[in-house]
């Protein structure tokens, strides 16, 4: 159950490789990749530079993936989320499900998302020309980690 | 003592990034520390005045208003989470 916190970037045809390995039972692989857009709330960004709590980041990812593994079939998950200065079309995070069927991959896969979105402690601040705003949390995000 | 960390846009509006306090007696919980810290007024009192989206941590783990804060602990406030 790999988890990383990264200031680099990632290469997703090597990450799923990796973590699919030769494991023959494996059927289904499903992967999210979040990016950074340009345009945040109507306002154009420039840059946008995440903060993460060392520690307890990785504690919670950890604790999330566990979820996902009690609650459905799946075989492995690897998290990877990128912290520090990033720019529009960079990614911002990988998540990989392997698991025997597409079904338990897709919902595992989204599980995790919802719940990092509204559980994980990242935060962004956005470069824009009115100048640096941190990101404010989206009630769409509680609404979307509560369906679980 | 305990290790209190602020994080994010917390950090800017405190102007601190981290400090070790001594616990007055009668703070034992979150929502005490809270109050206590809410007496330095300014920053404090407006950042963490009720109503306010403040997140709190105690050692690693998201902690309630009744959550038990004692000597050792590392406590982290910080606003709603942003990423992915």
């Amino acid at each position: 159950m790999p988890i990383r916190v990264q200031t680099g970037d990632f290469d997703i045809a090597r990450e799923i490789a990796a973590l699919r390995g030769d494991d023959a039972r494996i059927g289904a692989v499903a992967a999210f990749i979040g990016l950074v857009r340009d345009i945040n709330d109507s306002a154009p960004v420039g840059k946008l530079a995440l903060e993460h709590y060392p520690g307890m980041t990785e504690k919670a990812l950890a604790g999330i993936v566990d979820e996902a593994k009690s609650r459905w079939s799946v075989y492995d998950v690897l998290v990877i989320h990128r912290v520090g200065e990033l720019k529009p079309t960079d990614q911002i995070v990988l998540v990989v499900v392997t698991a025997a069927h597409r079904g338990e991959a897709f919902a595992a896969c989204e599980f995790i998302m919802d719940y990092l979105k509204t559980r994980a402690p990242f935060w962004k601040k956005e470069q824009t020309p009115a100048g640096e705003c941190w990101v404010e949390a989206r009630a769409s995000d509680d609404e979307k980690a509560a369906r679980w | 003592m305990i290790q209190l960390i602020y994080l994010a846009r917390l950090r800017e509006a405190l102007g601190t990034s981290k400090e070790e306090v001594e616990l007055p007696r009668d703070v034992g919980t979150v929502a005490a520390l809270l109050a206590w810290l809410r007496t330095r007024g300014g920053a404090w009192a407006a950042e963490l005045a009720p109503g306010r989206a403040v997140r709190v941590a105690v050692n690693y783990d998201m902690a309630r208003a009744d959550t038990p804060v004692t000597a050792g602990d590392e406590v982290a406030l910080f606003p709603p989470v942003t990423g992915g």
